[in-house]
């Protein structure tokens, strides 16, 4: 047997994964061509580097068919109840930052803050005959979010990509989603409301919970966490 | 394997008991048009029920509860007044209480009822504590309709009091909206830039989405006539507060309600309502001194239950929910008949858990 790390299978969350575990002794490479998704692990014995979709992580992990993974925090929490029983959190990569925000068009000037959403749902919904539209697709974290904080009356519609262009496109109203920089929202004429913030997340080392293990992957595991430096 | 057939032996007894009292039994469907509940609830009941969907019919939820599809019967087909009883699975996501059922049987007993609203409500409950009453269950009672009373009675606007009824089952929110009316919470910095802005619009970019600029304008004008506005005093603060904190049993929480109704007079009505369904639940032996009354009972997870609400629980089981609940939702009738009034109450018992319990014998 050995022990499986799930790694998101392209692009710069790959390479800084690569570089974060290159930088502790640990080598993970593509093995093959660049449109191979086999990996190779140098370094240390008994481990497999498995490149996946960083959005599967979350569900390989849970179902235990990968035994360590890196992946976005929003998407553990989006992807898994009760994440915390289920995952456990390694360590923050310190790359990969996100926030998921909620965003209105700029020229909202009359809505600053949750409290101004919530009211413009009313009295949207009272004009239109429709709930108010946020797109999204980070459905469970946003609907957790504004239940806990009271906000009624909207809806959310499902975006996959572009989401920045739903307002414009007259599908959505509002937006929930990640941003980095926030240059995309401004591109759009979109502002973050001031006091929204869903969640912070980045790329994390993520270790599935409850798994059995033989004896000698155990002691890969603990072998490869220790050059980690994430052992405690 | 969950035992299915114990549970439901139970059920269409309780169920053939009800009919035997009169009422007409039902058979709603499984499956309800997602729009209509998503309307009716909002997005929250997507963490609540489980969604189907197909290509022709779109989005369907499978029953949560049985209230909107009785509802849906009676407007459809029924004469007032109306007694219906049902047994039946709903289907529940569990997300946060993963040990909790998914899918269980409910049995129902709704009155429909004009001519006596406070004896529907107590009909309801009796009837449903009397064939609970060997379990020795603790009877808990609240009336949302007194904090509602309290609002309406408000010396402050009529778009103050329409923005904390919206919030009235939102405990967090309805604290944030008496905090910002009172004057207790900041107005944000925002808030101020905005209301005094010579020209608000100056730099606020291209006019995109659904929302007009006309309706932009119209909250400015609204939130410039709310800044005008006197704050809620903190004695009506203080009453409502004090409201919310009434918990006693029925005769002690009403003389208590009396005494705040001398300062609170807008409750004057609300309590003697409930003074009345006191005397009708008296009547039907129900003993007083044994229902507790909790003014907030039912705020938090009873969403569109107006006025009188109840459950029975299992003191001595906190993991388990009630086994029964109930109480009265004119609101959600009158939105789903779009206006029209139709005073509904109800109650449903869990056999399942009765039986988890030890039964009825």
């Amino acid at each position: 047997m050995t022990i499986k790390i799930g790694v998101p299978s392209k692009g710069r969350l790959m390479e800084k994964t690569f570089d974060w575990f290159a930088e502790r002794g640990v080598s993970l490479s593509r093995a093959g061509s660049e449109r191979e998704y086999a990996g190779k692990v140098e370094g240390i014995e008994g481990v497999e580097l498995v490149l996946l979709s960083a959005g599967e992580i979350p569900r390989e992990l849970a179902a235990g068919r990968i035994h360590l993974g890196v992946t976005g925090q929003d998407l553990i929490r989006e992807k898994l109840s009760q994440w915390e029983q289920r995952v456990e959190e390694l360590a923050e990569l310190g790359f990969g930052q996100a926030d998921l925000i909620i965003a209105v068009p700029q020229v909202w000037v009359d809505v600053d803050t949750l409290e101004d959403l919530d009211a413009v749902s009313a009295a949207f919904r009272a004009e239109h005959g429709f709930r108010l539209r946020i797109a999204t697709k980070y459905h469970r974290l946003v609907r957790e979010y504004l239940k806990e904080h009271g906000v009624a009356d909207y809806q959310l519609v499902d975006s996959q990509g572009a989401t920045e262009g739903t307002i414009k496109n007259l599908t959505a109203e509002a937006v929930a989603d990640i941003t980095s920089s926030g240059e995309t929202l401004r591109a759009n004429h979109l502002k973050i409301l001031s006091d929204a913030l869903v969640l912070r997340s980045q790329a994390t080392l993520f270790k599935a919970r409850g798994l059995k293990l033989s004896d000698e992957d155990r002691a890969t595991r603990t072998e490869l966490l220790k050059k980690l430096g994430v052992w405690n | 394997m969950i035992d299915r057939s114990a549970p439901r032996k139970l059920a269409a007894e309780l169920r053939a008991q009800f009919e035997a009292q009169g009422a007409v039994p039902v058979e709603p469907p499984f499956l309800l048009p997602a729009e209509k509940l998503l309307d009716l609830y909002g997005e929250d009941i997507r963490g609540r029920a489980y969604v189907t969907s197909d290509p022709a019919r779109g989005e369907m939820f499978m029953r949560p509860d049985f209230t909107v599809p009785v509802v849906e019967m009676h407007m459809a087909q029924g004469a007032e007044p109306a007694r219906y009883t049902y047994a039946g699975e709903v289907f529940r996501r569990q997300e946060e209480n993963p040990d909790r059922a998914i899918e269980y049987l409910q049995v129902g007993y709704e009155v429909f009822d004009r001519a006596d609203p406070v004896g529907a409500e107590a009909e309801v409950f009796a009837r449903i504590a009397e064939v609970l009453k060997p379990m020795g269950l603790k009877a808990v009672t609240g009336d949302i309709g007194l904090l509602r009373a309290a609002i309406e009675g408000l010396e402050t606007t009529e778009r103050r009091k329409a923005a904390l009824l919206r919030h009235i089952w939102h405990p967090r929110r309805f604290r944030a909206l008496l905090d910002r009316f009172s004057g207790r919470a900041p107005v944000p910095a925002a808030r101020t830039a905005l209301l005094n802005a010579p020209d608000p619009m100056a730099n606020a970019g291209p006019m995109i989405g659904l929302r007009s600029a006309a309706e932009i304008e119209e909250r400015i004008t609204a939130l410039k006539e709310d800044a005008a506005t006197a704050p809620i005093s903190e004695r009506e603060i203080e009453l409502i507060e004090a409201l919310l904190d009434v918990r006693e049993t029925v005769p002690f929480a009403l003389e208590q309600l009396r005494d705040l109704a001398v300062d609170l007079p807008a409750i004057n009505d609300a309590v003697e309502r409930m003074a009345a369904r006191s005397a009708a639940l008296e009547k039907l032996g129900v003993s007083l001194e044994s229902l507790v009354f909790e003014a907030t009972y039912g705020r938090t997870s009873m969403e569109y239950y107006d006025g009188f609400v109840f459950g029975l629980i299992a003191e001595d089981r906190p993991d388990l929910p009630p086994v029964a609940t109930g109480g009265r939702y004119d609101a959600l009738t009158s939105k789903l008949g779009q206006g029209r009034e139709i005073p509904a109450v109800g109650g449903v018992i869990r056999p399942g858990l009765v039986l988890d319990l030890g039964g009825l014998s």
